[in-house]
């Protein structure tokens, strides 16, 4: 599904050059759940925007679902983000003026499709989500729980084979982020191809794997087993810096 | 997506009510100022017969004085009238396809209708051909015959407001109208007709209304009519009598001459020179030959019914609506970079750089299209005022025709609003469009 080789990315000013990324190997499974720990500026954000084309990178090689997607222009990049890639951010990032109804709407809005479709798709995504009844709710009358359900549904609608969660409960509480991850686990279960990008050791366990990231680089990785979760932690001080 | 678009402007417009009204009102002022100057230019620089102006050829001779010329501005042109025997010349050489010699002049109108009170009425006193040289529309009847003008007969031609108002608006062919001492039977009533500018008689305003009845031009020498316009003398003559007048070297009557075709016009051109030629052998027109040919355009430039002041003032609007523009480039990229977050989350969503782009030009040509229509109501507005400022009783309906809207206008207004607002937002759109969707996205 993912499929990155010694990918690197920097980022330049005049006087500094900071590198994001150092030679990122990193392949998931489709189907897979991975969970990307590290600690804070190792690189997790980076490797998810270039993940998610929201960002391009210097050299190597990404491959996303067969096809390669290294060197697209902006538009392709726009197009495949659209049909193929769901995105799931810590703070929600719905948009405050539209209802559920149209931040679920958006990104089918920008795929062209009929209004029979979009509609279908919408009420699909909220009903698995559990907020069919609040249409109309803008963001601001609903919960952080129920807003991230929202995020999620804006995310699936689309129908992606990747879902990209970028520390997808670190706005909630115990009980809403434990609600969160169990409809992160639904949505697995039913195929969807999930990374997400954590702080939280208990969250991470949750995921089918964990890869480390320190420095730009995949300090733990180990090719994905169908059916056999685990989590190996190679960095001396990796699980204390993903608790922090 | 359009609809799509113009839901998410018109949502971003009501978002920031206050700015919008802001960028709507800027337009507006500029659009204002651009319509305003644009009508009265308009208006001016109109032709007033389309399709018929480049045959139309007012007629000059030099026939001024050798001391100096007859315009101390404009010395290389001869003088815009002709005497009354070189008009008469002319007028009967036929060497045009059409010619008339005509002046200005004006009489007492008694109407018989009880209720309307005598009133100077002006006339034209003009050669029949008059009427189908200039296309002028007859409701009523039709203009005179060249029988009609030799004899002279009492005949008029009516306009249409004083058929209004000294007929009440009826078919008036066949009655009679008693102008000074002397009764004319209508054998015409004119359509509403106003040519703007008053191209074929610049001398009593370029922007006037037509006559207010027409009389063949024999009545002027046999009644002695007065001239209600320019008569200009370079030299002194004896003038006790109306013949003295006749014979002299002033210049008053108005001339002019159909000529389909070039050819027509070059030869008329000679026929002019020849004859020209002829008078100086005869001792008259002491100046170097210069007999000119204006058509309508030609006529209109050279005396100046749109003066240089008006283009410069249309400059002058254009610079009021740039900068006016530049003030809304910078509120809408405030405006447009304030919402960025949102527009890199819509990027990250998959929106392209070009659904960008078309969603805010959407928003920016829906402020156009909103400061073009209140910019056109403040346009009406600032007409109405030149009116009542400049418009006094003698000179109401040239204001009037000067200051009024016509649809050319409406539609060149919102055209310029709605292009205005799209120069506007091309560059806060283009770079609003190049928004990199990741910057944003952890604040948004």
């Amino acid at each position: 599904m993912l499929e990155m080789h010694q990918v690197t990315k920097a980022y330049r000013t005049d006087l500094l050059e900071t590198h994001a990324l150092r030679e990122f190997s990193l392949k998931v499974g489709k189907g897979e759940f991975v969970a990307v720990t590290g600690p804070s500026g190792s690189g997790k954000t980076t490797f998810l925007n270039v993940a998610g084309l929201l960002e391009t990178f210097d050299s190597g090689a990404y491959r996303l679902d067969g096809e390669d997607v290294s060197r697209l222009d902006d538009d392709a990049r726009s197009r495949v983000r659209n049909r193929k890639i769901g995105f799931i951010f810590q703070s929600f990032n719905l948009i405050p003026d539209l209802n559920v109804f149209d931040n679920v709407d958006v990104p089918l809005r920008y795929r062209r499709l009929s209004t029979a479709d979009r509609r279908e798709r919408i009420n699909a995504a909220l009903d698995l989500v559990g907020l069919s009844s609040r249409v109309k709710h803008l963001p601001s009358q609903l919960s952080g729980g129920q807003q991230q359900r929202v995020a999620i549904a804006r995310a699936l609608a689309g129908d992606p084979a990747l879902l990209l969660a970028d520390e997808p409960t670190g706005n909630l509480d115990s009980l809403m982020a434990r609600q969160v991850m169990d409809l992160l686990e639904q949505i697995n279960e039913m195929g969807t191809t999930i990374v997400m990008v954590t702080h939280d050791p208990e969250l991470a366990r949750r995921a089918h794997r964990n890869v480390q990231v320190i420095d730009g680089q995949v300090t733990d990785y180990k090719p994905y087993e169908p059916h056999a979760a685990s989590v190996t932690v190679l960095h001396p001080h990796a699980t204390e810096a993903a608790a922090g | 997506m359009f609809s799509y678009d113009l839901r998410l402007a018109l949502d971003s417009l009501r978002r920031n009510p206050g700015l919008s009204a802001l960028m709507v009102l800027a337009i507006a002022l500029g659009i204002a100022v651009c319509t305003v100057t644009f009508t009265v230019y308009h208006a001016m620089a109109t032709n007033p017969i389309p399709g018929k102006s480049s045959q139309l050829y007012h007629v000059t001779l030099d026939t001024w004085g050798a001391d100096r010329p007859y315009d101390d501005d404009k010395p290389d042109e001869p003088p815009t009238l002709l005497t009354y025997r070189d008009a008469m010349y002319l007028y009967g050489a036929k060497a045009a396809s059409r010619s008339v010699v005509m002046y200005k002049s004006g009489a007492l109108l008694l109407p018989e209708r009880q209720g309307v009170k005598p009133f100077v009425a002006t006339l034209r006193v003009t050669s029949n051909e008059f009427f189908p040289m200039f296309d002028v529309p007859f409701q009523y009847g039709s203009g005179w015959d060249a029988a009609a003008e030799e004899g002279p007969q009492p005949v008029v031609v009516l306009s249409d407001e004083t058929n209004q108002k000294v007929f009440g608006g009826e078919n008036s062919v066949g009655r009679t109208v008693r102008l000074g001492k002397n009764d004319y039977r209508v054998i015409g009533v004119l359509k509403p007709w106003a040519p703007s500018p008053k191209f074929f008689d610049l001398n009593n305003g370029s922007f006037e209304d037509p006559e207010d009845a027409y009389l063949p031009y024999g009545w002027g020498r046999a009644l002695e009519m007065p001239v209600y316009g320019n008569t200009n003398c370079w030299k002194a003559e004896a003038g006790n009598s109306y013949q003295d007048f006749l014979n002299s070297e002033c210049v008053w009557l108005q001339f002019w001459a159909e000529l389909p075709t070039a050819a027509d016009r070059d030869r008329y051109q000679a026929f002019l020179d020849n004859y020209a030629r002829s008078q100086k052998a005869a001792g008259r027109m002491p100046r170097p030959l210069n007999n000119r040919l204006y058509d309508v355009g030609q006529w209109l430039d050279r005396n100046e019914v749109v003066q240089r002041d008006n283009r410069v003032l249309i400059g002058i609007a254009l610079l009021f609506l740039g900068v006016c523009l530049v003030n809304v480039v910078g509120l809408l990229l405030a405006k447009f970079l304030n919402a960025a977050p949102l527009t890199g989350l819509r990027r990250a969503l998959g929106a392209s750089r070009r659904d960008i782009v078309r969603q805010h030009m959407t928003e920016v040509v829906l402020l156009g299209l909103a400061g073009g229509v209140v910019g056109l109501l403040l346009a009406v507005g600032g007409l109405a005022g030149i009116r009542s400022i400049y418009g006094s009783d003698y000179n109401r309906s040239a204001y009037e025709r000067l200051t009024e809207i016509d649809p050319t206008v409406v539609l060149v207004t919102l055209g310029l609003a709605l292009l205005a607002g799209a120069v506007a937002g091309l560059y806060p759109s283009w770079r609003i469009g190049r928004t990199a969707p990741a910057v944003y996205l952890k604040t948004q």
